[in-house]
């Protein structure tokens, strides 16, 4: 049962006046099977978490751990920890010119799965996680993130994570800039790969509209780099009355 | 940190769009070179030498503007008349049926008629060379298949001279291959018939000590199209200097070119396109790649729209993909206008560092990094091979540039 560790975790990014702290000491278990939303104000750090996460080199771990079944996350490259069965789904993924999604994609599965998929269970399998997520067959010839709408951006993060299969998703800001459908659209991509019981999802969001379509087992609301409450489903409903007020006060972010 | 002109992350970038009567005033602007005053001394291309003498240029000393960025120690006497041929390069022309292939002497009327040499080492391999070979295609023949021409070094000195030339409305793609090792000067002439079609796909794929300084002409005639596809990777030193010229309105010229400059190697593109007569059209895109040190790329573009040339529309890009430190590029695009009723005339240059957060998002799903960094200078270099339009060359280009990476991005 894959399991995902975060001991105490200190981050920081170089900034003008050197090194500043994003993350003040995070701990979080997530475990196969369990949905973890993460709520936070702008400028909590709840960004830096996932990016530090997926080992994007802008950030330095100073301090903690973060271990997978054990094996020390920390100590691995960017692509070994997706081998690792770690996938972060981009806020703003990033365009690659000239290369495209079909390309990509095969490229990213055989590389996660340690071997080419047999090209036509790949291209039956790719045809239809692109119509669950209504997604238009033209789309695999296009470059990837290309000219694409934000939506379609997030549609393509979600199919690659039903593609990719990973022990542990971690979703940013996925519910961001999406109109109502869609929303449930990729709410609804995200929901099969949970029902298949094998990943553990850290849901990063700013607001609970996606909470109505993705229930999470818990809530933890982050302010200033670091976990400050955590419960059930019940605390997202707290923070869509009250707002994130009570959080921040005192204590403001940088 | 990559030593560049055109700064790492720099942009250029002008364009200008005039279709109005009188809107010559307004010439000015970025990437033009001039002021509004539209009696300025014309640029030195206008009036820079071209002759068929080698005795007409003098020797560079590098410090002509046309020689700057040449390491002119590394020419091997091609620019100082130092280069003796010795025959060691072997030519082979593999055309369909109805293509004629003959030899024939600098007296022979097509031989130098696309242009006269603009350079000492193009004077020097038209005054040197022995027999120039010429390639037919008659007119109102379209052919199925390429014509392939191998240019294959044995280690030895040459000046070439190559003609192809098409018909009024005949239509062929020629294929030339560069390989092996040789020191070559020499002169190709693209004399493109009213209403043909010619599409060159020029590969210079050479060994690691070749050197390659080359003009190619091309005549474009009446509604004619001329596309034509660089690919430059292999050999110390490649200095090639592509040309349009228009014979008669409504021409067409599309320039193409990928290059990819190893450590140590100098690959340079300058091109020139002459609008010197109405209504023609063309696009220039260049995209280059560098890794390691002391590879230098330079890219020069020079667009010259004359007085006469109304209703041109022209464009023209250069970008460049900087791999690691050590690297440099200079990339200079020029544009003259000198009349102010064109349809469009603009260029865009750049050169850029390799995207970390690219190679971010490629590695977050499981790519090695050295297997991302293929991806993204594959993408690079496929996204101008999409643009050139014609499946089977752009399909073996591929393959070429795969095998290119495969070799030097392991």
């Amino acid at each position: 049962m894959a399991t995902l560790e975060i001991r105490d975790l200190h981050v920081s990014v170089e900034a003008e006046k050197g090194p500043r702290e994003i993350l003040r000491g995070v701990d979080l278990t997530v475990k196969q099977g369990e949905t973890h939303a993460i709520m936070g104000p702008n400028g909590s750090g709840k960004s830096t978490l996932a990016y530090s996460l997926a080992g994007h080199p802008k950030y330095t771990v100073t301090g903690g751990t973060v271990t997978l079944d054990g094996e020390d996350v920390l100590a691995m490259s960017v692509d070994e920890r997706a081998r690792a069965g770690v996938f972060l789904a981009m806020q703003y993924p990033v365009e690659v010119p000239g290369v495209s999604v079909s390309n990509f994609l095969r490229t990213a599965a055989t590389a996660i799965r340690g071997e080419a998929p047999k090209l036509r269970t790949w291209v039956k399998e790719v045809k239809e996680a692109m119509a669950a997520l209504q997604m238009d067959p033209a789309f695999a010839e296009r470059n990837v993130n290309e000219g694409f709408s934000g939506g379609e951006k997030k549609r393509h993060e979600i199919l690659q994570l039903e593609l990719l299969k990973p022990r542990i998703a971690i979703l940013d800001e996925t519910d961001s800039g999406l109109d109502v459908d869609a929303l449930r659209i990729v709410s609804e991509g995200i929901n099969r790969v949970r029902e298949g019981g094998e990943v553990g999802t850290l849901l990063v969001t700013h607001y609970t509209r996606i909470l109505r379509y993705i229930k999470p087992d818990y809530v933890h609301v982050f302010a200033n780099g670091r976990i400050v409450e955590s419960g059930g489903a019940e605390l997202a409903d707290k923070l869509e009355d009250e707002g994130y007020e009570a959080y921040v006060k005192g204590g403001a972010s940088e | 940190m990559a030593d560049v002109q055109n700064t790492t992350g720099s942009t250029t970038a002008g364009s200008i769009e005039v279709g109005t009567a009188g809107a010559g005033a307004q010439l000015a602007g970025p990437g033009t070179g001039r002021s509004a005053v539209a009696s300025q001394p014309v640029d030195a291309r206008v009036e820079a030498v071209a002759s068929y003498d080698v005795a007409d240029f003098p020797v560079p000393t590098g410090r002509e503007e046309n020689w700057r960025f040449t390491p002119l120690h590394r020419l091997r006497g091609l620019h100082d008349g130092t280069a003796e041929a010795d025959g060691g390069v072997r030519v082979e022309v593999s055309a369909p049926a109805g293509v004629t292939q003959e030899t024939v002497d600098r007296s022979d009327a097509r031989v130098g008629r696309a242009g006269k040499p603009v350079d000492r080492i193009a004077a020097q391999a038209f005054s040197a060379f022995e027999k120039a070979s010429v390639v037919s295609v008659p007119k109102e023949t379209v052919l199925s298949e390429p014509i392939r021409i191998s240019v294959h070094g044995e280690g030895g000195t040459a000046y070439g001279h190559q003609v192809i030339e098409l018909g009024a409305f005949a239509e062929a793609v020629v294929v030339i291959e560069h390989t092996g090792d040789a020191v070559l000067g020499a002169n190709v002439e693209y004399l493109v018939g009213d209403g043909a079609k010619l599409t060159v796909v020029s590969v210079q794929d050479w060994d690691a000590t070749a050197v390659h300084a080359a003009q190619h002409t091309a005549l474009v005639g009446r509604d004619a199209s001329f596309k034509s596809v660089v690919v430059t990777f292999g050999g110390d030193l490649v200095r090639l200097h592509p040309r349009v010229v228009y014979g008669a309105p409504g021409g067409e010229a599309e320039l193409y070119g990928l290059y990819f400059a190893d450590a140590g190697q100098h690959l340079e593109h300058r091109l020139f396109i002459d609008h010197d007569t109405p209504h023609c059209r063309s696009n220039v895109a260049y995209k280059g790649a560098l890794q390691g040190e002391e590879s230098h790329a330079v890219w020069i573009g020079d667009v010259l729209i004359r007085a006469e040339a109304e209703g041109t529309d022209t464009y023209e890009l250069n970008r460049n993909l900087v791999l690691t430190d050590g690297a440099r590029v200079d990339s200079v695009p020029n544009l003259e206008i000198e009349t102010g009723e064109i349809v469009g005339a603009g260029h865009a240059s750049a050169t850029g560092r390799f995207d970390d957060e690219q190679l971010f998002y490629l590695q977050a799903r499981g790519i090695p990094a050295d297997e991302a960094r293929r991806l993204v200078v594959r993408g690079f270099f496929a996204e101008l091979v999409q643009q050139i339009g014609l499946p089977d060359v752009q399909e073996k280009l591929l393959e070429k540039i795969d095998a290119e990476l495969e070799a030097t991005l392991a």
